[in-house]
């Protein structure tokens, strides 16, 4: 059954991050969804702008909340912080009355108003919970015969509670790919944090808990850490040889977001799920999954 | 609330809070620690269930769930127990409100339901609101700097918030994004120019509206009161009005 949903890519898959934006896009049209872009959607305003002013914050991601609920369409935000911001301005707007007459006063000045009726959901919330494991698998061309696979999930896909998957030991990831075929190897720092903007104000901090997430994938095997989220994967990915520099480690872990490696098990072309902008290299087995998956 | 009889006309009233012999009792706070207090409640207000953070019983999981209060100065157990010993000015120095990630570990964990990460967030919020020095001012700047991005675009280009953050604290460290930013390019995800969006005069407009109404918000200057006792003193601001989540 197609279902359509307001996309909110968010400013980092906009550019940087094309590699989720792409697969995303392309893994719920092949799923029979239908993705409209918000038109002219602005930054959440992320955890930045929330340690800054409370009402300002609100009314800036609201818009996003009150295009959406224009479109009468349940908001998909793929981007953990976004996802975590939109549902927490949706959810203190829903709660607090007042703060909804204010935000509501602010949104005025541009020709909006917002009710509160939007929802926001995750992709993986709405593949698993909503499409579901059945669907996936018979849209599915290829096993992903053995690959080891590290589901890292971050800190803000199920926190603080976003109740689509436990918050502790989240478990939707795991079950997608063991369906898909692929070996799930321990990895019990699947939620812990990878510091997030930290990489910019406390670089050292950030690069120690980034090095003990690679290492812990790596130590148990995983060929591809798989993310849910563009802070997590940026971290991981872009710091990898800056970690290797600083521990004297020689890591090389690919980082790939799960709805490419999705992608690859729905046998969808290289291209339109963005593999050809990965910084690690992504190794025989996987390249040669995505090769044969392809042809 | 006031209470002028104090002072007399020739001392300031913060010269009268100080010399007052309430003062020198124990569990009496300054006027300034008053004043950040009634500030960090008011905020503390905005939080759903945000009252629960006097259910604090010191327990230490928030502490122990943290991933990075190893490289706090306070942990964040001790936040609290600062916050209720009227310690607010050490809370506002510490590196420990900059240092939270929001990664909600601590939330998820607490016992007594206490939403840790969003106290965090009101800490910081305070902290702007008072413009308090801190010991990682770079987290402040570059939340100004994020915030100026977001209200010149509409939408974050982190380019040029890199490249502004980089200029004001460390310039050198610039150079060192070079070969990162030739991948990027390279792999076509380097957006060379920031994008405005077509709205951009609306969210400023709304932008500024929500300024206008924080503004009328924002409370009373507090004038000095012997009262200022642990949570008695701001015992209008109505700590346990909202139930929920």
């Amino acid at each position: 059954m197609t279902v359509k949903y307001a996309y909110y890519p968010g400013c980092s898959l906009e550019k940087t991050q094309r590699g989720y934006d792409e697969s995303v896009r392309e893994v719920f049209k092949a799923l029979g969804q239908e993705l409209v872009e918000i038109d002219d959607w602005n930054c959440c305003g992320a955890t930045v702008y929330m340690s800054v002013k409370e009402t300002v914050s609100l009314a800036v991601s609201a818009r996003n909340l009150a295009l959406a609920e224009k479109m009468g369409l349940d908001i998909l935000a793929p981007c953990s912080s976004c996802f975590t911001v939109l549902s927490k301005t949706n959810r203190i707007l829903n709660q607090i009355p007042e703060m909804q007459r204010d935000v509501n006063e602010a949104l005025a000045e541009g020709g909006l108003s917002y009710s509160g009726k939007t929802r926001v959901r995750h992709p993986l919330d709405i593949l698993m919970n909503d499409i579901g494991l059945e669907a996936i698998n018979k849209r599915a061309r290829r096993s992903l015969g053995g690959l080891k696979i590290a589901p890292y999930y971050g800190c803000q896909i199920v926190r603080p509670d976003k109740g689509f998957d436990d918050r502790e030991d989240p478990v939707l990831l795991d079950k997608m790919f063991r369906a898909l075929g692929a070996e799930l190897v321990y990895f019990p720092m699947k939620v812990r944090c990878c510091g997030g903007m930290l990489m910019t104000t406390f670089e050292e901090t950030a690069l120690k808990l980034n090095k003990e997430l690679l290492q812990c994938a790596h130590e148990n095997g995983a060929d591809v850490i798989v993310t849910t989220c563009p802070l997590c994967h940026f971290n991981l990915e872009a710091y990898q040889g800056r970690i290797n520099e600083v521990f004297g480690t020689r890591l090389d872990v690919p980082i790939l977001y799960f709805t490419q490696l999705l992608g690859i098990a729905l046998g969808l072309p290289v291209k339109q799920i963005g593999l050809d902008s990965v910084f690690v290299p992504l190794g025989g087995k996987i390249t040669s999954l995505a090769e044969a998956a392809y042809a | 609330m006031a209470d002028h009889s104090q002072c007399s006309s020739s001392v300031s009233k913060d010269d009268a809070a100080m010399t007052h012999p309430a003062n020198s009792l124990p569990g009496l706070m300054t006027r300034s620690e008053a004043e950040l207090r009634q500030a960090f409640l008011k905020q503390v207000e905005l939080i759903p269930a945000g009252e629960r953070i006097k259910r604090c019983i010191q327990c230490g999981t928030c502490t122990g769930s943290c991933p990075v209060s190893y490289a706090m100065d306070i942990s964040p157990r001790q936040v609290i127990a600062l916050f209720r010993a009227g310690e607010m000015e050490t809370i506002m120095e510490s590196r420990t409100i900059w240092i939270c990630a929001s990664c909600y570990a601590c939330t998820t964990r607490c016992p007594s339901g206490i939403k840790i990460t969003d106290i965090i967030y009101a800490l910081k919020r305070t902290a702007m609101e008072k413009d308090r020095k801190s010991r990682a001012p770079q987290v402040q700047l570059l939340a100004k700097l994020f915030v100026s991005n977001l209200m010149s675009y509409g939408r974050l280009h982190e380019g040029t918030l890199i490249r502004k953050y980089y200029m004001k604290t460390r310039i050198t460290k610039l150079f060192g994004f070079i070969p990162l930013a030739r991948k990027l390019y390279r792999t076509k995800r380097l957006a060379l120019l920031p994008k405005r969006i077509h709205a951009h005069a609306a969210l400023s407009r709304i932008i500024s509206k929500a300024q206008e109404i924080e503004m009328r918000a924002a409370p009373e200057p507090l004038a000095y009161s012997p009262e200022y006792v642990g949570y008695k003193g701001l015992g209008d601001l109505k700590l346990e009005t909202r139930k929920g989540a």
